[in-house]
């Protein structure tokens, strides 16, 4: 570190002594440019308030200043971005981030500073940006929407952004499976995992936080006599020494799925300085649960009032939770503003932290709260009954004071921090993402979990049920009857002494008569008007509501507005809440990143690399290597260091047109097919009729979808009478594989036959050129197998290769010279390939490549893969003939319905550009001469493009409405992307050897 | 979502590949043409009982008939379309 670095300043508010963080440990971190310490064991949040920091945001449209709202996962308000360049991550929740040495944070949506944002006028502009305004304020002229208006908003409004660079992260997926799964380590899940344990099951306890406990660490509580802290260290003790228990810290289960199957991401190294290079960023895991307990808590509501957005108001729980676990005092003179009585342990607790509480006001209007007398009492606090807040004051230096209002009319209250509490929302949204919905439980006030998916059970606050004993005693129920019904035997544990807890309260979700706004959706800056607004236009249904108003849409879905919104709207409207419903909860909980979801599928490991049985002869040669589909096929072979494609491509194909070439087609799918019905088999998945073919024979098939559509082309060659071998194309292999499978297994059953991929059993070398035969002969061990006049195009037979080696020969031809293909078994690929090399040297034998073979085939106006695109049919490819009108097939009938025989349909075609210099590319499309490039005009487009190494210039293959007509006329190739106007002359698809006599010499 | 193979076991669905219901015949050669597009796209979307084929393309091939409740998401049985002692009896 330089030496020009700013001095940390002091942390002014962390209290001398408690809370679970490291004093020994202090962590120098950096917001907004200015240097900062906390302590090992804090939050962003918690070190912040810790330094006094409360302003740490703007809020989304109106840029309102904000300060740290909750302690938890909910926060809506304290989104900033962590790290730097392309590690920069936006919206991370403050209030859940962890520090470390070094770590740089920065505020979000503001400009030019955080005390001092220009944007603020939005504040003033309120009125524009209300509910709904996108549909109505910016409408006219309509043009000035894309132009003017979106970019301004959305420059204007909005959160972090992301680093725009290449994630530098490793990630990791993983999957685990489990009898028990317990989510949230709180008293529930802590004995729920216990029961678990004790039963010897495999147990996974995930926890978001990177403590264990949950509430046991928010709040001063008592287990048999003693703190809290006792009891949790002795259970997670236990824990970690049962063997089948494995413990997820900073885990978050965001997902619950079909099956039992639990999504989770683990934050491995986010909190780490100098993270281990052998450790992911973070691990997502897949979770197979044969039972779930979820103990995931509640969330605390907050109360709609006006300016109830200024930093200093907080939930009471989150006060509790930094006095408590972080010994932070969140301000130095509070009011407490709820209608629960759990509230009162804020008072309590502040005053143990030597922070003075003002006032309580309690809005509740029937009985007297007893909890709430006696904190006021034991704090000295001013208790206001029957009364509510109606405005705080201050700006962006946060709260200054409150205005109550009650029976004995209004009052200022000075204060800095206002602890608001409504009650706790079960945190119940793993129950619901696949559809079970929820219902509204009066007593609590509150939606619970009703219906549940198979195999999951609820435990303590995350069903309604808040006090420690409820949870204590549930969470450990739920696991003895989850494990039970799995077949094992848990004994009963006994559920430890706790003290009683006052946990009444009803909800309070607005108060009316504040001047400014109030809000509910703190992240999306939605307020009570928005609201009313929304129930005077019509939009009445929660999930109509949501959608005007986009309460609960932002990156915190609502974790603290959803509930209270629907509230709301239900009592604008004056209607039961049950009849406004609740929206949908949705994967996932809290946002995941992308990587995370990706883990090592990136870049070279998205999917596996397959090599062909001759890839080492071909890379001892040099081969440049290609990815065609899963596979890495040569693309071509440079002669020199750094010989360009395109002049060792031409020099192959040349080889082969005047010499002998060799080409590795192992990667070709090949399916042997056997048995007594395989001929009838074959004539019912093939367009044309293969039943005919002979013994030793092979024959062009083509392969139809059941919707009239080309699959896949390729040749059939029988072996024996009831031996058949399939060949299909590389990129289609598995397609048809399964294809074919699904004809067999689900069309055929009656049928009496065998399937089987061979195409990882066999090499395979196809051999062309004049001097194929010479080449092939030599490799024999009876060269006069080969005879023109015995081994005739598309002959096919086992043979004996020199040394008693086994081989299928084939005499097929792509290239439109004599070819050759010789199969043998796979491992030895390589020793072929060196075979033919060796034997053929004095021939001119040269390996060629995929661009070779391309070339070749272009010219003879062979269809490949942008030929055969799952748009095409027999008749646009030219090969009307092999739709056999003898029986019937896969695909017979709808390849007959009158749009797939139009003549004007596209159909095959070759073209040559007017200028031979030229270039060609696939994807052009076809336009009449004279004619505008649109949709209207288009007439086709090109499929496959190359130099022609016969004719020297560039050719191409396309499809073109009325081709048949246009053949020796013009055309224009139009290809916006690459910037080029061809005009093209329209030729046969067969550039070369029309005839095809020297594939039959 | 785990779908359990009768030749396999429970496996993640990831090794499967879904090809919609399980139930449609395909209508014979000389069957009206209503037939053969009703047998190509017409499609059902059911809310709850379902049963459609999977193939267990990272597995042993075979396609299997998955009953599943798509509003439940809950997958009951799958049972192979040809099951295997069928095949293989050579007359």
């Amino acid at each position: 570190m330089t030496a020009a670095r700013p001095q940390p300043q002091s942390a002014a508010f962390r209290l001398p002594g408690g809370g679970l963080v490291d004093r020994s440990r202090t962590v120098r971190f950096q917001f907004d440019g200015a240097m900062y310490t906390g302590l090992g064991g804090d939050t962003l949040a918690s070190a912040l308030l810790a330094n006094g920091v409360r302003l740490v945001g703007r809020s989304f449209k109106y840029h309102r200043p904000r300060g740290i709202f909750s302690a938890g996962t909910e926060e809506p308000n304290a989104l900033v971005e962590i790290g730097t360049d392309a590690r920069r991550e936006p919206n991370t929740r403050a209030t859940q981030a962890e520090i470390y040495d070094g770590l740089v944070a920065d505020s979000q949506n503001r400009w030019p500073s955080l005390g001092f944002d220009l944007l603020a006028v939005n504040g003033l502009l309120a009125p524009l940006l209300k509910a709904g305004f996108y549909y109505k304020t910016f409408m006219w002229p309509p043009a000035f929407w894309e132009k003017i208006y979106e970019p301004m908003i959305r420059r204007a409004a909005g959160l972090g952004k992301a680093s725009g660079l290449p994630d530098p992260d490793r990630y990791e997926r993983a999957t685990l499976h489990c009898d028990l799964l317990v989510v949230g380590s709180g008293p529930a899940g802590l004995a729920a995992a216990l029961t678990g344990a004790r039963t010897g099951a495999r147990v996974v306890l995930a926890e978001q936080d990177f403590v264990l406990g949950g509430r046991l660490n928010d709040e001063r509580l008592v287990i048999d006599g003693a703190p809290a802290p006792v009891w949790l260290d002795a259970a997670l003790e236990e824990l970690a020494a049962a063997p089948d228990v494995r413990i997820l810290s900073r885990t978050t289960v965001f997902g619950t799925y079909d099956q039992h199957c639990y999504g989770a991401v683990e934050r491995v190294t986010d909190h780490l300085a100098d993270a281990p290079s052998w450790l992911p960023r973070q691990r997502a895991w897949r979770i197979i649960a044969k039972r779930t307990v979820i103990a995931a808590g509640a969330i605390e509501r907050p109360i709609a009032f006006s300016n109830n957005d200024r930093p200093g108001v907080m939930l009471a729980g989150a006060v509790r939770t930094y006095v408590n676990r972080f010994a932070v005092r969140p301000g130095q003179r509070a009011v407490i503003f709820a209608s629960v009585d759990d509230a009162a342990r804020t008072a309590h607790d502040l005053a143990a932290a030597d922070v003075e509480v003002a006032a309580i006001v309690d809005p509740r209007d029937k009985g007297g709260s007893i909890a709430m007398a006696e904190a006021a009492d034991a704090t000295r606090a001013k208790l206001y009954r029957q009364s509510v807040v109606l405005d705080v004051h201050g700006g962006t230096k946060g709260v200054s004071g409150v205005t109550v209002s009650g029976p004995a009319g209004t009052a200022r209250v000075d204060c800095d921090l206002v602890a608001v509490s409504s009650g706790w929302n079960p945190t119940l949204h793993l129950t619901s993402h696949l559809g079970h919905k929820p219902t509204w439980n009066p007593q609590i006030g509150a939606f619970v979990p009703d219906a549940l998916p198979n195999g999951m059970a609820v435990a303590g606050a995350a069903l309604g049920a808040f006090s420690l004993a409820d949870a204590l005693s549930d969470g450990a129920s739920a696991a003895h009857a989850a494990l039970e019904a799995e077949g094992l035997k848990p004994p009963r544990i006994a559920t430890p002494a706790v003290e009683p807890e006052p946990t009444s309260g009803s909800p309070v979700w607005r108060v009316r008569g504040g001047r400014g706004p109030a809000f509910v959706d703190l992240q999306n800056d939605v307020t009570i008007s928005d609201i009313e607004l929304a129930d005077q236009e019509g939009f009445r249904a929660a999930e109509l509501m949501k959608r005007y108003t986009t309460l609960g849409m932002a990156t915190d879905q609502g974790k603290t507005s959803g509930v209270a919104g629907t509230a709301v709207l239900a009592e604008i409207s004056q209607r039961p809440i049950e009849q406004v419903g609740v929206s949908t909860f949705r994967p996932p909980f809290t946002p995941v990143a992308i990587g995370a979801l990706a883990g090592h599928g990136r870049g070279k490991h998205f999917r596996p690399t397959r090599l062909s049985p001759g890839h080492a002869w071909a890379e001892a040669q040099g081969a440049v290597f290609v990815e065609a589909g899963a596979w890495l096929r040569a693309q071509y072979y440079p002669v020199t260091p750094g010989e360009d494609w395109l002049t060792a491509a031409l020099r192959e194909a040349r080889a082969v047109r005047e010499a002998v070439g060799f080409c590795d087609v192992s990667t070709f799918g090949k399916i042997d097919v056997q048995g007594p019905d395989a001929a009838r088999f074959l004539d019912f998945v093939y367009a044309n009729t293969m039943s005919t073919l002979p013994v030793g024979r092979a024959r062009y098939g083509l392969m139809l979808r059941e919707d009239g559509f080309v699959l896949d082309d390729g040749t059939v060659a029988r072996l024996a009478p009831d031996h058949w071998l399939v060949t299909t194309t590389t990129a289609n292999a598995g397609r048809v594989m399964q294809h074919l499978d699904h004809a067999r297994q689900v069309l055929c059953r009656d049928m009496d036959l065998h399937l089987a991929s061979v195409t990882d059993q066999w090499a395979q070398v196809s051999i062309a050129g004049p001097r194929a035969r010479e080449l092939v002969s030599r490799l024999l061990d009876d060269p006069r197998l080969v005879a023109a006049e015995t081994f005739g195009p598309m002959a096919a037979a086992a043979v004996s290769l020199k040394g008693r080696q086994e081989a299928r020969l084939f005499r097929l031809s792509f290239s439109g010279e004599l070819g050759y293909e010789i199969a043998v078994p796979a491992r030895y690929g390589n020793g072929l390939l060196q075979a033919i090399a060796e034997t053929g040297s004095d021939l001119g034998a040269r390996p060629y490549g995929t661009e070779a073979l391309s070339m070749l085939r272009i010219e003879k106006g062979h269809p490949a893969g942008g030929e055969l695109n799952g748009q095409t049919t027999a008749r646009d490819l030219r090969m009307p003939r092999l739709m056999s009108k003898k029986k019937d097939y896969i695909g017979r009938r709808l390849a007959e319905r009158p749009a797939l025989v139009d003549p004007a349909r596209p159909i095959l075609v070759g073209l040559a550009p007017v200028d031979p210099s030229a270039p060609l590319s696939a994807g052009a499309h076809l336009v009449e001469e004279g004619a505008q490039p649109s949709l209207e005009n288009d007439r086709g487009y090109v499929t496959s493009a190359c130099i022609s190494p016969v004719l020297g210039h560039a050719i191409a293959l396309g499809f073109l409405a009325n081709g048949d007509a246009l053949i020796g006329k013009r055309v224009v190739a139009y290809d916006p992307l690459r910037g080029r106007v061809t005009p093209v002359v329209v030729r046969s698809p067969v550039f070369y050897d029309r005839d095809g006599d020297r594939q039959r010499a | 979502m785990r779908i359990r193979c009768p030749y396999c076991g429970e496996r993640s669905v990831d090794e499967f590949v879904a090809m919609g219901p399980a139930d449609l015949a395909r209508p014979a050669a000389d069957a009206p043409d209503e037939a053969f597009f009703a047998y190509v796209y017409e499609r059902e979307n059911p809310r709850g009982a379902h049963r459609e084929l999977y193939y267990h393309a990272y597995g042993c091939h075979a396609w299997l008939a998955v009953s599943r409740d798509t509003l439940l998401h809950e997958v009951r049985t799958a049972e192979p379309m040809m099951p295997i002692e069928a095949e293989g009896e050579t007359p």
